[in-house]
């Protein structure tokens, strides 16, 4: 890691400073690549490592999303203060969800988590425990404040959003390489034999449902708290499969793949005006192709690599 | 009691448009054990098709009302199975050896793609099917009165999913797919050509739902891009719920899910109507993942 | 005493009854083979003991506790662990991962230690590595290590499987057809690594087709026949079991000697 470390630093430091040279639009793009890289490496956790195929991921974000909402315009919490609390509904409500479907096998599961979504999305729609506020969602949320300074304009957002996208990159970086994340690589290559190795497989699927999902619920309040307002739309099918998107293309599984992969999402279709419209046609096409010729996406996840196996060798027994 | 028979008749003919789109899944899914989430889309696209080959051909205007139509689906089945096929040679073929959700994905790529390519070429916003193809005047049948274009539409489902169910149980072809979708390596072994079988339900599947969108559109009127989603997850449902990879189920689980759905809707709550498709998907899932047909594959440990 | 007992076991599938009232015992510190023709339901007992399937009958019990119904992990962390019939690695992972595995019932430390790096994180993570690596030095797959494991001989992906069973510290380790596609060589090698193991105080349970492995390595055999057991006793007592011969008699295997 501590050569990568340092191939970076030049890039970041240059990506770091970018907002005092760009445009406001552009900084904002920036920002949406932001969000789509936290989403993106929450779903990384459920679909790249662990291989469960979940493309309802937009229901979590709209879970964190509507209950920061509503806490912050119902009860004046601070939308900053609120992040645990998105983390908690979110992780919540996956546990619920995620528990009666966890068992079932990959193309069954997806297709559930599809449905998942939509219940989310028309439940959402339908002003459901009459606080969603239907089609029109909610408005009047406040902007976050650190330590007192108001985070209002883009350049301000860009460090809120991107400082959070380096912690979750720090924070998931140590989680792969540890018992957790390679029980989750366990699981996806042969479940039977994880289970036979001594892993709790169940428990397993269902935690990185929960952490996953508690990780978007976050993004969606920093989402809530930077559009002011939140409606149903924005958490469509097409969202989830926009972030499920962004992983296959990337690199699923590898952290430096699912950040790619949100420049590519985002940033190609602003960089080519006349492709945004068919963007998606894009995407899909895409998808097959990289299917075909490179399963693991643009930037696969290398090796992990462990200190000390080339010592030299020592009295075996068992 | 006429409200209930009035929807009973909307939930068979929708019903039996599921069933149409269900067996394209269901027979897609025995043989090659993959969801081909492209399948809705094949669906849209015969909707699509047949407004624009109604609209430039004007073959009711040449042939009569009731050939017309016939005209029109039998070249609207036509041009969708050759639309399936390519789908199936250029996203799924090159994948038979690959693990099985690489091809889950590229299907789900090639959804995205087809859906996108339509609204693309039609735009976004509703079309609309010419209203004055079949007479308007309902049919009267045991007290209610029905439009023709539903009677046709249930008539014609029915008569092609018997056609289908014949095909499979009695011919030799039919017989050779279900065999592929017990076993493939066996059905090789065996001297079927495997290949061959595949393309067929390449053909049958997409035509079907080809002309279930030809259907829809004589039925409601209006078609657009994203009906094909709402449509083919409500389809897999049924497909499910009849048991997935099982023919018969996928006619029964159709047409039943169209009956649930529409009685739903009139006495439960409208605006959840979508989601009563999806609850019964999840709900049939954890309860009974085999449907009310099917069997389960056992994977030997 | 006995390490495992068998009481009455019975498993049918839709009709089939695969294990028919199947009893026997295991001593502890001893090798036991499992035998029999194709399909009588060797492997299935094996899926039983191991919480694969849940019996329609009878008893399992391990160190005196009956073990019927628990998940697969909990059995193997209670000191019983497998190989598979056929080689179930993970195959795009390394050879170190695969042994990696076998150890995760042994750690404690979830998601939160594991972000947050603790101290005792990190040294469980050390005392992890080495372990695997012990395991792998002996099975002599140390050179192995980083090497992904579906590019190792089919003979190594066996050895392994066995280290990575052994990397879960059992008491009882059960390998089904441990010498498929093994060369006499490594079928040799294979033998001293059992009978090592053994000295270790490991009990091995094991299922063979190889007769030759099978008379020298196991100090007491069971027969099964369609699910049944037909004779169980030492070595030379089976070879001249009539039961057992007539059972292999007209079957493909059994280069029985």
């Amino acid at each position: 890691m501590k050569r990568t470390l340092l191939m970076f630093i030049a890039p970041t430091a240059l990506f770091l400073l970018s907002p005092l040279v760009l445009n406001p639009y552009w900084v904002d793009v920036l920002n949406n690549v932001g969000l789509y890289a936290i989403l993106g490496l929450s779903l990384n956790l459920i679909v790249g490592h662990a291989g469960l195929f979940n493309l309802g991921h937009a229901a979590f974000y709209a879970v964190g999303a509507y209950t920061a909402a509503v806490l912050n315009t119902r009860f004046h919490v601070p939308v900053l203060w609120l992040l645990p609390l998105c983390a908690l509904s979110s992780g919540i409500f996956a546990a619920v969800i995620a528990r009666p479907i966890i068992h079932l096998r990959g193309d069954y599961l997806c297709i559930v988590t599809i449905g998942v979504g939509e219940i989310v999305r028309i439940a959402l729609l339908n002003n459901v425990f009459g606080i969603t506020g239907g089609v029109n969602g909610i408005v009047g949320i406040d902007r976050p404040s650190v330590f007192g300074i108001a985070i209002r304009n883009p350049h301000e957002f860009f460090y809120l959003i991107w400082g959070f996208a380096a912690i979750t990159v720090f924070f998931f970086h140590r989680l792969e390489n540890s018992r957790f994340g390679r029980a989750l690589n366990y699981l996806r290559e042969d479940e039977v034999a994880a289970e036979g190795s001594g892993i709790n497989v169940a428990h397993y699927k269902l935690a990185c449902f929960i952490l996953g999902a508690a990780w978007a619920g976050m993004a969606g309040d920093i989402f809530a708290a930077k559009m002011t307002v939140i409606s149903p739309e924005s958490f469509s099918f097409w969202e989830s499969v926009l972030m499920f998107t962004l992983i296959i293309l990337g690199g699923s599984g590898s952290i430096p793949g699912v950040i790619l992969g949100a420049f590519l999402i985002t940033g190609l279709p602003e960089v080519f005006r006349e492709f945004a419209n068919a963007r998606l046609l894009v995407f899909g096409a895409a998808m097959v192709v990289m299917m075909i010729f490179r399963t693991g996406g643009i930037l696969p996840p290398r090796p992990r690599t462990y200190p000390d196996i080339d010592a030299p060798v020592g009295e075996g027994r068992p | 009691m006429e409200v209930f028979l009035q929807q009973l008749t909307n939930g068979l003919a929708v019903g039996s448009i599921y069933a149409l789109i269900a067996l394209g899944y269901t027979m897609v899914y025995g043989v090659l054990k993959l969801i081909n989430f492209a399948h809705g889309d094949l669906f849209t696209i015969g909707s699509y098709l047949g407004l624009t080959l109604l609209t430039s051909l004007a073959l009711t205007g040449r042939l009569g009302a009731l050939a017309g139509i016939l005209c029109l689906a039998l070249m609207v089945m036509g041009l969708v199975a050759l639309i399936g096929a390519l789908l199936e040679r250029t996203a799924y073929r090159p994948l038979r050896q690959s693990p099985r959700l690489s091809a889950v994905v590229s299907a789900l790529g090639a959804s995205i793609f087809l859906q996108n390519a339509v609204m693309l070429i039609y735009g976004a916003r509703f079309q609309v099917y010419p209203h004055d193809i079949l007479p308007k005047m309902p049919l009267d049948l045991f007290g209610l009165y029905i439009p023709l274009v539903k009677v046709l539409v249930l008539v014609a489902a029915l008569v092609m999913m018997m056609a289908l169910y014949l095909f499979i149980q009695k011919t030799k072809l039919g017989t050779a797919i279900r065999a592929a979708a017990i076993d493939q390596g066996a059905a090789r072994l065996m001297g079927i050509d495997v290949d061959r079988v595949i393309l067929i339900v390449f053909l049958i599947g997409p035509a079907l739902g080809g002309v279930a969108g030809l259907m829809v559109g004589l039925l409601y009127g209006q078609i657009n891009f994203t009906m094909g989603w709402v449509y083919g997850l409500k389809a897999f449902t049924a497909a499910i719920l009849g048991g997935i990879g099982n023919i018969p189920g996928a006619m029964v689980g159709g047409i039943l899910l169209g009956v649930i759905e529409a009685l739903g809707a009139a006495y439960l709550s409208i605006a959840w109507k979508d989601a009563i498709a999806f609850c019964v998907l999840i709900g049939i899932l954890i309860v009974r993942p085999t449907g009310l047909l099917g069997e389960r594959v056992a994977e030997k440990v | 005493m006995s390490l495992l007992s068998l009481k009455g076991l019975s498993k049918s599938f839709g009709g089939l009854m695969a294990v028919n009232d199947v009893s026997f015992n295991l001593a502890e510190g001893s090798i036991l083979g499992l035998i029999g023709p194709n399909g009588a339901g060797k492997t299935t007992v094996f899926n039983l003991i191991t919480g694969i399937y849940r019996p329609d009958q009878g008893e399992i019990r391990f160190k005196d506790t009956p073990i019927m119904g628990l998940p697969t992990h909990r059995i193997v962390s209670l000191g019983i662990a497998r190989t598979f019939q056929t080689i179930r690695l993970f195959q795009n992972l390394s050879v170190l991962e695969n042994v990696l595995s076998g150890w995760h019932c042994r750690m404690r430390a979830g998601s939160l230690r594991a972000m947050l790096r603790t101290p005792g994180q990190r040294r469980e993570e050390r005392r992890a590595l080495e372990r695997a690596l012990e395991m792998l030095e002996f099975v002599r797959l140390r050179h192995e290590a980083k090497q992904l494991a579906k590019n190792l001989s089919y003979g190594n992906q066996r050895l392994l499987e066995i280290a990575r069973a052994l990397a879960t510290d059992p008491r009882l380790l059960i390998l089904d057809e441990p010498s498929g596609g093994m060369n006499e060589q490594e079928t040799g090698e294979l033998i001293l690594l059992i009978r090592k193991l053994r000295e270790q105080g490991i009990t091995i349970f094991l299922i063979e087709h190889r007769m030759s492995l099978v008379m020298k390595l196991c100090e007491s055999i069971v027969v099964l026949d369609y699910g049944a057991k037909i004779a169980e006793g030492k070595p030379d007592e089976i070879k001249q079991n009539p039961r057992v011969i007539e059972a292999y008699l007209g079957s493909e295997e059994g280069e029985g000697r």
